[in-house]
């Protein structure tokens, strides 16, 4: 463990520890936040007594679905957007100010249409990550270098076995960039979506304890939540950077 | 003069060019509204009200005076959120940017902040600021802080040392070293975060108002939603979304021709 | 070396189409050349004159907008034929490859057993000297070695013409003139027809048969050189006067051409 993440872990650790600090004097009152040390036992509890599991069932397997198929799609419409340059040129604009629309004002839109059900929370997990998947595609794409294309038509290779044994390989890390935001978006939307409107999962409990006054349960299935996330992001962004650093960039 | 001239001039070209690509966004636009249209045939009027139902509708509301104080409220909410974030990302970013050792510790908790679903802290946010405008703003703010962080310290960092030295050997004071090579080094970067931040912070303001809220454009449509009023929910959205995109669009021309000029 | 025709360009010109807001570009054009069977020649110019798009043409990777491309008496049109190899200016390696899955990349391809490819690759390996890093990542190897992978994959699949754009660009002066000992034996040892594409004036008169000289874009042979050099040259010859006579030659040629291309009108002294 480098200095680096020793200092890190050292600042968290103290930011923490000055949460704990305020709460228990009551610089903090217990109305507004309970103390570090509280969450934790909270959330230990809700673990043993199996209700995080349901929740988590629920808003994980609302994310997978998201997140596979935004980058799936992302990437099919990505690298077919970037064989046809001028429809590119077209939809630019678009991509670029696609983030610009707050679109989780449609989520209440799709509940009115769908229902209260799993399939508008996918959706809005879906349509928030794919754009970033589809961007980055484009951009991994874009990154290849024109000479491997040359030489696989010194090797005789057609469109097809070029795109496959060349340019993907080649563009795979580029590509994983993708997918590391497409599943912190998947996430975001997820979850975002069971605060506004929810049958169940993690974002819902959430709001419902916080209806309820319930600030224990809030903070524990807050800090659950942020650890949760936090580890998976954290492990993409680390295979992420092997990746690079095996090929070198 | 090295080049052949042709019958075209690079100008001619570049017109055509410029034109054929409005006309192609122009087309991909009519696609939207052919789909949108095709969409509420086959959902009817329940579910999705037609492009021009909602258009009509939406001149309505830009029409009524009921409507303008929603908007002035998101609006106030989203200009205050985006002076904090500024302030408080350029500043921290500005300082993490130049202090090597606090740049490289923090950059992975930045990233890490940034891929968090800041929803979750939603009701820490009303818990400490209450049910008005303050958490919009605040909410919006903690949304738009991150990336304009990010990006100000990137800049900072990435100043070419060839333009200090070459400050060193001009002779500037460190105010004219500040104005006239800092800051235009790092502002396209510093534009770029601001874009960015921009679009999260009225995503974070927007989001504030979906619920808990009793004024402001969500409010709005949560409203359009509770009477089963699909045109002005979709008439709100649509508002939203244009000057969403608008504002964008502006902040992204200006990106623009800041990255091209360096 | 004999006097049968290899490759042939006849009237080659080629022009690069109108995009993106540019107009047409004349890049090369109208030449032609013969290139014997088994010789050195090497292509020598300003920049942008049109030296690479040449050997794109010949290659078959461009097709020509005027003029014909022969290959071995047959006409070479949009396809690389089969025999041509080459080795481009940029680093070509593939990164998430190692050095010798990089050499043997053709062979697998073309479905050649594994015995073989085996044989081959450690030939080529061993010619480039690369043995030691037959397990290494391209990443891991400085420029000039990940150039020599791409030249090991090229030799694997043992062309009869092989084609070399500027391959020691990025190297330094003295690691380029061995490396031109080293192309020397590679020309040698499998009888294949080079033709190289340089700026470099004294690397082109030292290791070719002949020289063609180009003009600035639109690039045209302003005339050939002969040099004369028996086969078993090596960099040793710098030392000559021979050498110098060939290279101020070629500079007489050039110099206005490069003053062109850098955009002053010829005749400044």
């Amino acid at each position: 463990m480098n200095r680096l993440t020793l200092i890190r872990l050292g600042v968290i650790v103290a930011f923490f520890g000055l949460l704990e600090i305020l709460c228990r004097t009551g610089v903090i009152s217990p109305f507004t936040m309970i103390p570090p040390s509280e969450m934790a036992i909270e959330l230990w509890a809700l673990i043993v007594s199996g209700e995080v599991a349901r929740g988590m069932r629920q808003t994980l397997g609302n994310v997978a679905v998201a997140c596979i198929l935004a980058i799936t799609v992302g990437f099919a419409v990505g690298a077919g957007v970037h064989a046809l340059p001028r429809l590119r040129r077209a939809l630019d604009p678009f991509l670029t100010t696609y983030y610009a629309v707050p679109f989780f004002v449609f989520y209440p839109l799709l509940v009115f249409i769908f229902g209260m059900n799993n399939f508008p929370m996918i959706m809005i997990g879906f349509l928030f990550a794919v754009v970033a998947m589809i961007i980055n595609t484009l951009n991994g794409l874009d990154k290849i270098p024109r000479v491997y294309r040359k030489v696989a038509r010194m090797h005789h290779m057609g469109r097809a076995k070029t795109a496959l044994l060349i340019e993907l390989p080649y563009a795979i890390p580029n590509l994983f960039t993708g997918v590391k935001l497409a599943v912190a978006y998947s996430f975001i939307g997820v979850i975002a979506a069971e605060f506004i409107l929810a049958p169940g999962g993690l974002g819902y409990a959430i709001s419902f304890a916080y209806d309820n006054f319930d600030n224990e349960t809030m903070y524990a299935l807050m800090l659950f939540i942020l650890v949760l996330v936090t580890i998976i992001n954290m492990s993409l962004h680390a295979y992420e950077q092997r990746l690079l650093r095996r090929q070198g960039r | 003069m090295a080049g052949t001239q042709t019958a075209y001039s690079r100008k001619d070209h570049e017109r055509a060019e410029r034109l054929r690509y409005f006309g192609d966004v122009a087309l991909v636009i009519v696609g939207i509204v052919v789909v949108w249209q095709i969409l509420h045939m086959l959902a009817g009027d329940v579910a999705i009200s037609s492009p021009l139902a909602t258009a009509i509708r939406a001149g309505e509301l830009l029409g009524s005076a009921s409507f303008w104080p929603h908007a002035a409220e998101t609006a106030k909410a989203l200009v205050y959120a985006l002076i904090i974030a500024l302030l408080i990302g350029i500043g921290v970013g500005t300082w993490l940017g130049a202090h090597k050792l606090s740049g490289a510790v923090a950059e992975p908790i930045l990233v890490a902040l940034y891929s968090l679903p800041k929803i979750t802290l939603y009701p820490l946010i009303l818990l400490v600021f209450g049910l008005g405008i303050e958490a919009k703003i605040a909410f919006g703010a903690i949304h738009g802080v991150i990336p304009v962080t990010i990006f100000t310290m990137n800049a900072v960092k990435n100043i070419n040392r060839v333009f200090l030295r070459s400050a060193r050997v001009m002779k500037l004071t460190a105010m004219q070293t500040a104005t006239r090579i800092l800051l235009p080094a790092t502002m396209p970067e510093i534009v770029s975060g601001l874009r960015v931040g921009f679009s999260l912070t009225l995503l974070g303001v927007v989001i504030g108002e979906l619920f808990s809220s009793h004024r402001g454009m969500g409010f709005l449509v949560m409203r359009a939603i509770g009477l089963h009023d699909v045109s002005t929910m979709m008439a709100v959205t649509l508002i939203l979304a244009v000057a969403a995109v608008a504002i964008s669009s502006i902040l992204l021309y200006i990106d623009n021709r800041l990255h091209r000029r360096v | 070396m004999s006097h049968e025709v290899h490759a042939r360009l006849e009237g080659v010109t080629r022009v690069y189409p109108a995009v993106a807001g540019n107009p047409p570009v004349h890049a090369l054009g109208p030449i032609d050349l013969d290139l014997r069977k088994g010789e050195f020649f090497s292509i020598v110019g300003p920049s942008g004159c049109g030296k690479s798009t040449c050997m794109d043409v010949l290659a078959g990777l461009a097709a020509p907008t005027e003029g014909n491309v022969w290959f071995e008496d047959k006409r070479v049109h949009g396809n690389v034929p089969d025999g041509i190899g080459a080795v481009f200016q940029e680093d070509a390696s593939f990164p998430w490859l190692t050095v010798e899955d990089n050499a043997a990349f053709g062979l697998r391809r073309a479905g050649v057993d594994a015995a073989e490819i085996r044989r081959r690759v450690d030939y080529a390996l061993g010619f480039v000297g690369l043995k030691d890093f037959a397990k290494a990542y391209p990443a891991q190897l400085s420029g000039g070695m990940r150039q020599r992978v791409c030249i090991a994959r090229t030799l694997v699949l043992q062309p009869r013409l092989i084609l070399l754009d500027e391959p020691f660009g990025a190297l330094d002066a003295q690691t380029r003139l061995l490396m031109g000992d080293e192309l020397l034996k590679l020309w040698r040892e499998t009888g294949a027809t080079v033709l190289l594409i340089t700026h470099a004036l004294d690397e082109a008169a030292m290791l070719s048969d002949r020289i063609g000289a180009m003009s600035a874009r639109p690039g045209r042979f302003l005339e050939t050189v002969e040099t004369g050099w028996s086969r078993d040259r090596d960099s040793r010859m710098l030392e000559g006067e021979t050498f110098g006579h060939i290279t101020g030659r070629l500079w007489q040629m050039l110099r206005s051409e490069s003053q062109r291309a850098m955009g002053h009108e010829g005749g400044v002294s």
